[in-house]
């Protein structure tokens, strides 16, 4: 069980408390007859605290630090996973991960960023921010799928693209520009979740595909909402108004018709309850992807290609 | 058309950004903006930009009424409509692209430029919706594609919109690569983000102004980020070719020519005048 004390919101503090209370009863006197008065007490809390999120709130959730990683859903959705590793031209960048896995037999190429969870691993996944090398192996890994007809799955959890030196003299825009050109070609399913934070351009580099879908309280934004409230509320404190503004939750996002499908979380969040959030989430990727399966290459391109031309809203007035 | 608000360069004398030089407004015309004394480019309006391109009176404009909606009722420090609509009456144009069919060198191309005075040159909805059906466009007709950028990137007033815009737009250079329709893409001062990670990127020659500015994140991002000084004409255009990004940095006097040598080599026959 991760350590759920540690760096939650505050808005989940009253649960993590009557939790620990029930922790503790259930090593010293697990028969106590409080412990069941308690746990329904928790999970009405979870309900009422749960129903009415704030927009800013969940883009706390999403960037929770026990929030299930890419690696856990490939750890705990598919079998016999193999990383493969390197874009094959300058390094392994260990803020995208990805390689063949079974989903039930059926062989997929599963394709995520990484975020780490210790303050070490945290340096090694580069906070989950890609340098080019990621975008160009993930790209790679999608060739080799291709080529033998695997469905491309990819897990999207990221503040965005890292903004350093390196990555500019290895083309972070080139790198993201070719994968929004080259996976809008793939002639195999893909389908991307947003698990946790959808961060711009960082984001959308394993973010076209057949099918959109976004986990319940995941966030996908153009920019973050400190950048979005520093840059036009020339106010980096109004983070929280920027996030109300900007429509950036899974519920937005279906209703402006850029996602398609919203994954349901237990009550809590993903990092209440694991394995249900695994099955969930599971159940709904097989279904997509056995949708997806009779479609042709030709026909993917082609739907694919109508998804995204259409996104957007402008006026038309014939003067 | 240009209020004197604008920061267009306008007026009896022109100051320098760079050198603090003064220049006559004639002068500055005739070295097609660029600064006589050091060679800087003064960021150019569309329609500026369009007519130093292309064959005298060939623009045939499309598109123009293409115009910005709010579809997230964005409302900042003013509301995104009160914006737009300043940039409007300051720029005379809709939105920050214009688009349209013109020949140059006599070669027939569709072609599409941003504008920077409009907002940074960001690319929304509209300014998507223009590349997009200008890329089309040259599918439809079979002509080359030449797309001029200079924006910050992605218009934040719509959002995850917005963010859209680079797929979709990415999406049509998917299919000029797939029909094998020749993409040259100029960026010119600056290109950066949302527009130069889409398919600014993407040409099939990717040209750039001298010493425009060219990057993913902007050089103020980086420092924050990494709290170090950034090497001397980092992401400059210079910088980014050297780099393997792009092929041809050309100063102004000579982007024209460029272009229709490549046109010229790409087609494979001698312009249909
Ligand atoms: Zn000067």
């Amino acid at each position: 069980m991760p350590d759920l004390k540690r760096a939650f919101p505050h808005f989940e503090e009253p649960i993590v408390k009557i939790q620990d209370k029930i922790d503790r009863l259930l090593d010293s006197d697990p028969g106590s007859p409080i412990v069941t008065k308690l746990q329904k007490e928790r999970d009405k809390l979870v309900k009422k605290i749960f129903s009415s999120l704030t927009p800013w709130q969940k883009v706390q959730l999403a960037r929770h630090p026990m929030r299930p990683y890419a690696m856990d859903y490939i750890e705990s959705v598919f079998d016999d996973f193999v990383e493969l590793r390197g874009d094959r031209n300058f390094a392994d960048d260990r803020a995208i991960m990805g390689g063949p896995a079974s989903l039930d037999g059926t062989t997929v190429m599963v394709i995520g960023t990484q975020k780490g969870r210790t303050a070490e691993e945290s340096v090694e996944r580069n906070f989950g921010m890609p340098h080019p090398e990621g975008y160009r192996k993930a790209l790679r890994l999608m060739k080799i799928a291709e080529k033998f007809s695997f469905p491309v799955v990819t897990l999207i959890d990221t503040p965005g693209a890292y903004p350093g030196i390196g990555a500019e003299e290895r083309g972070q825009a080139e790198a993201i520009a070719k994968n929004l050109r080259d996976m809008m070609e793939m002639k195999i399913p893909v389908i991307v979740t947003i698990t946790g934070e959808g961060g711009s351009g960082g984001a959308l580099g394993l973010g076209v595909g057949d099918k959109i879908l976004m986990l319940e309280n995941s966030v996908y934004f153009v920019c973050t909402p400190e950048a979005c409230s520093a840059i036009l509320w020339r106010d980096a404190s109004k983070a929280t108004v920027a996030a109300g503004t900007m429509r950036l939750t899974a519920a937005d996002l279906l209703e402006l018709d850029v996602i398609d499908d919203v994954v349901p979380e237990p009550p809590g969040g993903a990092h209440w309850n694991r394995q249900d959030m695994y099955d969930t989430y599971k159940k709904r990727l097989k279904h997509h992807l056995g949708a997806l399966k009779r479609t042709s290459s030709e026909n993917l391109f082609i739907k694919r290609y109508e998804k995204f031309r259409k996104m957007g809203v402008f006026e038309n007035t014939k003067k | 058309m240009n209020s004197k608000k604008n920061n267009v360069p306008h007026g009896l004398f022109k100051r320098c950004p760079k050198c603090d030089y003064s220049i006559y407004s004639k002068e500055l015309q005739l070295s097609l903006w660029v600064c006589p004394k050091c060679d800087y480019h003064f960021r150019l309006p569309a329609r500026r930009r369009i007519k130093m391109l292309i064959d005298e009176g060939t623009f045939k404009e499309y598109d123009s009424d293409i115009s910005t909606s709010d579809p997230l009722g964005f409302k900042d420090i003013k509301t995104y409509p009160e914006k737009v609509s300043e940039y409007v009456k300051k720029s005379g144009l809709n939105e920050a692209a214009v688009s349209g069919t013109a020949k140059i060198g006599g070669y027939d191309v569709s072609l599409c430029v941003l504008d920077f005075y409009f907002m940074g040159g960001s690319m929304g909805s509209a300014v998507g919706e223009k590349v997009c059906r200008a890329g089309e466009r040259a599918l439809r007709k079979k002509i080359p594609f030449i797309a001029v950028s200079a924006s910050g990137g992605a218009r934040m007033q719509e959002g995850i919109l917005s963010l859209m815009q680079m797929a979709k737009t990415s999406a049509v250079i998917a299919k000029l690569d797939k029909e094998k329709i020749p993409y040259f893409s100029v960026m010119c001062d600056p290109t950066t983000g949302g527009v130069s990670a889409s398919f600014a990127m993407l040409g099939d020659v990717n040209i750039a102004e001298s010493r425009a500015l060219i990057a993913f994140a902007g050089p103020r991002v980086i420092k924050q980020t990494i709290k170090q000084d950034l090497p001397p004409d980092f992401q400059s255009a210079e910088f980014v070719r050297d780099h393997g990004m792009i092929d041809i940095v050309v100063d102004r006097e000579d982007l024209r020519g460029e272009l229709i040598r490549l046109l010229r080599l790409f087609s494979g026959k001698p312009a249909n005048k």
